[in-house]
């Protein structure tokens, strides 16, 4: 929709995205620093937005409305999508489902949890290992950019992509001495 | 709601029923192409044996998984209604998914539990089902309240004509025996895709 605002903040940005794409389902793990995305998705009555039990759930629940007409989102956090693997490897990579999946990295720069840290280098390995498509965004300049090339691309190559929002641009989640 | 009055109070009261039989039962009463979500393993093996429908998904893997994609489908075609099958074992694996489809509430979604008691692929190993797990009692305490077993073949038909008529979620919980499923589901997974969205009419 062109009257949509394409400035502001990268939560803004994002959900402006998600609507030139038509992605109106966002399923979530909650998480602190996606707050501001998720407050925004649930006020506009243009998105579908609910919590679920397990970031797997979200995965499936997408998958289903892709092959119904739907698109969605699944936002959670890097410990979250740790839990993903088996189901990544037998439902949107081999069907050619392509999901959207969006990550708040935690574990790096000013990260206070030993646990975050450890398990968000098992992230990227399997990204790469199961082929996805897997954009880590830094600066807002790029945001929109970034955003709209790989959509059209999951589209285009019915593949699975996950955005991985860096603390550069999100200010992440900081240690609270 | 009107239920059945034959209604088993708990999972020992109700009959142990075969899984090809009553699925071959739910698509005889299926008139509106309705979508089928089958889990992994023999759930799906049985649903491909009863016979190939446009509107069937067969899953291979991402075990537990049936009830959150059936929930995106009817979801994404509040029309048409939505049947997802799914084991025992499965479900025990993603029980939160049975509190997400009742918070969500959506009124053409069914989901049918195949309940063995066991993990029979793997070998007959026992599931907690056989040692006091109710998954339709757990499903009513999810906020599922058309949560119910199937007493017989009779009653199990019933709920489903009910499930395809009024309004849901529902879930219906079988006890099946540990027969071998009647056929095996062709394992290519773009395949299964492409042709059930085309018989959802999304392609």
């Amino acid at each position: 929709m062109a009257d949509e605002t394409l400035a502001g903040t990268w939560y803004e940005m994002v959900a402006a995205a998600l609507k030139r794409h038509k992605v109106d389902l966002v399923t979530y793990v909650p998480d602190n620093v996606l707050r501001p995305l998720i407050d925004l998705v649930h006020a506009d009555p243009y998105f579908t937005a609910f919590a679920v039990a397990r970031e797997e759930e979200g995965l499936g629940i997408n998958a289903g409305a892709w092959m119904g007409g739907r698109r969605g989102i699944l936002l959670m956090q890097t410990s979250g999508f740790a839990t993903l693997a088996n189901s990544l490897a037998s439902l949107p990579v081999p069907y050619q489902i392509p999901t959207l999946m969006l990550v708040s990295e935690r574990g790096t720069l000013g990260e206070f949890n030993i646990g975050q840290q450890m398990v968000a280098r098992t992230m990227r390995p399997v990204l790469d290992t199961l082929l996805i498509e897997s954009p880590t965004i830094t600066r807002i300049d790029e945001l929109e950019f970034i955003l709209d090339r790989a959509m059209t691309q999951a589209w285009a190559t019915q593949s699975p992509c996950c955005f991985i929002l860096s603390p550069l641009l999100t200010g992440g989640k900081v240690f609270a001495a | 709601m009107a239920l059945p009055a034959n209604q088993p109070a708990s999972r020992d009261q109700a009959k142990v029923m075969n899984r090809f039989d009553i699925t071959k039962r739910m698509v005889a009463l299926l008139r509106h192409e309705e979508a089928v979500i089958g889990g992994i393993g023999y759930t799906n093996f049985d649903l491909w044996a009863v016979g190939h429908r446009a509107q069937n998904f067969y899953m291979l893997g991402s075990m537990g998984l049936a009830v959150p994609i059936g929930l995106g489908v009817a979801l994404a075609q509040p029309g048409r209604k939505v049947i997802a099958l799914e084991g025992d074992g499965s479900i025990l694996m993603q029980l939160g998914s049975l509190a997400t489809v009742a918070a969500r509430a959506p009124k053409n979604f069914c989901v049918v539990i195949m309940d063995n008691g066991a993990y029979q692929i793997t070998g007959g190993q026992k599931a907690l089902t056989a040692e006091g797990a109710d998954v339709v009692a757990i499903a009513r305490a999810c906020g599922l309240r058309q949560s119910v077993w199937a007493a017989d073949e009779g009653a199990f038909e019933e709920l489903i004509a009910l499930s395809l008529k009024e309004d849901g979620p529902w879930l219906i919980g079988c006890r099946i025996d540990s027969e071998k499923p009647k056929d095996t589901t062709e394992r290519d997974p773009p395949i299964i895709k492409d042709r059930f969205m085309r018989g959802l009419g999304v392609k």
